[in-house]
């Protein structure tokens, strides 16, 4: 079982480096709901047996990373009717060259936190240390607000992925709950960009730069 | 079961909120829920705590404080914002700042988003699993946010983007700290604060150290911490005084998390890394809100850098400990009711000048003769003079600092709030005095209200008695705080103290 959950992070690793390499919103949503249904399978394999509380978790998860959120960025994209590239600050080379290095980073920085549990793949952390680095890196380098919101859901993949094989006791209360919230995080960003475009007729997010000191 | 009420009773009235079409019910429905609100918080400062909901949720001692220091708030604000909202025009009209045609957003969304907002911050109040305290705070975050952009102008959208992205990539940074709490404790631990401080010493250090870094920064966030805390000024200027109040027991609200994750550290004897770090982002927190209040011409993003400095004030007291924790405690309360305070003012100036810059504004005392005293008495309140709350807080947590011998923290700490101190007066004394011509001289000789405009004559509005009546209220506690506490309240402050800072 342990093999099928190093192929998802390895996954994990190279859907992150395609994200920071294309130009296509589209491909970076729906790298990003790739991501979510390989993630969805991880709290299915922590367990001995099938629990029906791990099942629901990993259902929900499906749903939602896999089919409900990319519907909603798809669907905010096309209202705010504006080319489909993701038109970063960093060129993609760079952004690639970044990516290396967050890698390097991160594997030096999992490789000194102990894991107590010897159930838990020594790749669990650097890889969570990186999809969380590339979700930050998106956030901060992409100019338009649809991408940083696929910046923000592929951080959440990244600390989702760590919480699913750390946590070995599922928790059923505690993963809805943050699932939840992911949700109506992902909903009220739609919203807010849904009503910038109206205010803006653009979805640039570098140019809400009125604020300031 | 009181406490269970606390997070249903407003859950159900804001639900209800969205669907009920008349103006006036929903207003009713606003201050109702607030009453029984308090009325419930105070209930269970009696009744014992007993947890509920498969253990997660119980009220403890210093989860009755912070929900009495939230419910406090809430109330002022409910009667204000019934006034508010009947003041407030419909339809579109032009933007004060440049002109522009805006509109608001439906008050039934706004009325409902501020209910479930306290039913979020109750939930969080109550919380006793650290994975349910991240779904509350998080749900907070987002109640909130559609109130942010009650006025829909392109910079309060700008203010609500802000808002969400910053804060949400910042709780987000917590969830991971959370999951890595868990895995300290092999992963077979649950995330129940009881049994994760009974596991206490056998959780492993070095990620229970990461654990609490990741859990500070990403509380921190909300908390309004420096360097953290950009959103802050952009939020509070560009939200309705209602919202920025609101937004003052969201940040108390937020160092809770704080002091239930180092309930934790304490537990497993690391409390000195945790007190050290807290020292050190409290007194950045202080140093750079000084920096930027000594040069603000906004008066709404003074007070809302003023917050960020009482936020580094809480957590140089619950880093330094001791009484230091309880005069955090103290100064939680001291300076939400001020800040509070200060915020409705603050709305009460802005609809009577229309405009939000300190040199705009001058005579407060003689336009506004309610608003303008209270305002000075505010200020007062606020930058800690004796004999507030505000006073007794700093000085509390000053000699704790004293007592444990740490001098040169204790002389940073007095010189940080002597700036601020300066800052804060300087600007809003200004305001207070004089006469409004002089205002009006001084940005080129206009009147700034539609009324005087018409007239062209000054013009001294009417001050509604729900404009006027919540901020003196919350002066009043202030003022209380400094001079004597109940006994109950006492017994609490000093229990939830002991709990929070683990000695």
């Amino acid at each position: 079982m342990l093999s099928l959950v190093e192929l998802i992070l390895v996954g994990l690793v190279l859907t992150n480096l395609v994200l920071l390499g294309t130009s296509r919103i589209g491909l970076c949503i729906r790298m990003v709901a790739f991501q979510g249904v390989g993630l969805a399978l991880l709290p299915l394999l922590g367990h001995e047996g099938l629990e029906p509380e791990a099942l629901a978790i990993s259902g929900a998860t499906a749903l939602l990373k896999g089919w409900i959120f990319p519907l909603l960025l798809f669907r905010s994209l096309e209202s705010a009717h504006v080319r489909a590239e993701v038109e970063p600050y960093v060129g993609y080379s760079n952004s690639l060259l970044f990516g290396v290095a967050a890698l390097a980073v991160s594997v030096w920085l999992g490789g000194r936190v102990p894991v107590p549990d010897p159930g838990v793949p020594s790749l669990l952390t650097p890889v969570a240390f990186f999809t969380i680095l590339v979700g930050l890196f998106g956030i901060v380098t992409r100019r338009k607000a649809v991408s940083q919101v696929v910046g923000y859901l592929v951080l959440e993949n990244g600390i989702f992925a760590f919480g699913a094989v750390a946590l070995r006791k599922a928790q059923l209360l505690v993963e809805m709950g943050i699932l939840l919230d992911v949700f109506v995080a992902v909903f009220v960003m739609g919203i807010a960009i849904f009503r910038i475009n109206r205010e803006f007729d653009h979805i640039d997010a570098d140019r809400l730069a009125s604020l300031k000191e | 079961m009181p406490a269970r009420w606390t997070i249903l009773a407003p859950a159900a009235a804001g639900a209800a909120a969205f669907v009920i079409p008349d103006n006036r019910t929903r207003r009713g429905l606003l201050v109702a829920t607030a009453v029984t609100h308090l009325a419930l918080t105070l209930l269970a400062f009696r009744a014992p705590a007993r947890p509920f909901f498969d253990g997660a949720l119980l009220l403890d001692d210093p989860g009755r404080l912070f929900l009495l220091a939230t419910s406090v708030l809430f109330i002022a604000a409910a009667f204000y914002t019934m006034g508010y909202l009947k003041r407030e025009a419909s339809g579109s009209r032009p933007d004060m700042v440049e002109g522009r045609l805006f509109s608001n957003s439906p008050e039934a969304r706004f009325t409902g988003c501020i209910l479930l907002f306290l039913a979020a911050m109750s939930f969080v109040c109550l919380a006793q699993n650290l994975g349910l305290l991240w779904v509350g705070v998080e749900a907070t975050t987002l109640a909130s946010a559609p109130l942010v952009y009650f006025h829909r102008h392109h910079r309060s959208l700008e203010a609500t983007w802000k808002y969400l992205l910053l804060c949400s990539v910042g709780i987000a940074l917590a969830l991971f700290g959370t999951y890595m709490l868990a895995l300290s404790g092999g992963g077979e631990v649950s995330l129940g604060l009881p049994a994760l401080m009974a596991a206490g010493p056998t959780l492993n250090p070095v990620l229970l150290k990461a654990a609490f870094v990741f859990l500070l920064v990403g509380y921190g966030t909300k908390m309004g911490l420096a360097p953290l805390h950009t959103w802050l000024p952009d939020v509070y200027s560009e939200s309705p005084s209602v919202v920025a109040l609101l937004s003052t027991s969201l940040l108390n609200v937020s160092f809770l998390a704080i002091l239930r994750v180092r309930q934790v550290l304490c537990a497993a004897g690391q409390a000195d890394f945790g007190n050290d770090l807290l020292v050190f982002l409290g007194l950045t927190s202080m140093g750079w809100a000084a920096i930027f209040l000594l040069r603000q011409t906004d008066y709404k993003r003074l007070l809302a850098y003023s917050s960020v400095e009482h936020m580094g004030i809480l957590a140089f007291g619950a880093g330094i400990g001791g009484t230091g924790m309880f005069g955090a405690l103290l100064h939680l309360f001291a300076h939400g009711v001020a800040k509070g305070a200060m915020f409705l003012l603050a709305g009460n100036v802005l609809a009577a000048y229309m405009t939000k810059n300190v040199s705009g504004v001058r005579g407060l005392v003689r336009a506004l003769p309610y608003s303008g005293p209270l305002w000075v008495a505010g200020v007062l309140a606020l930058v800690g003079m004796p004999p507030f709350g505000a006073f007794v807080s700093e000085l509390t947590i000053l000699r704790a600092a004293l007592a444990g011998g740490r001098y040169t923290l204790a002389g940073i700490f007095l010189l940080l709030l002597s700036v601020a101190f300066i800052g804060i007066t300087t600007a809003c004394l200004r305001m207070a005095q004089g006469t409004r011509a002089q205002a009006a001289s001084q940005t080129g000789g206009q009147f700034h209200s539609p009324a005087e405009r018409q007239t062209g004559q000054s013009f001294a509005p009417r001050e509604a008695w729900s404009a006027v009546l919540p901020p003196l209220a919350l002066i009043a506690c202030a003022l209380l705080l400094g001079l004597y506490h109940p006994a109950r309240l006492a017994e609490v402050m000093v229990s939830a103290a002991r709990i929070t800072g683990g000695f």
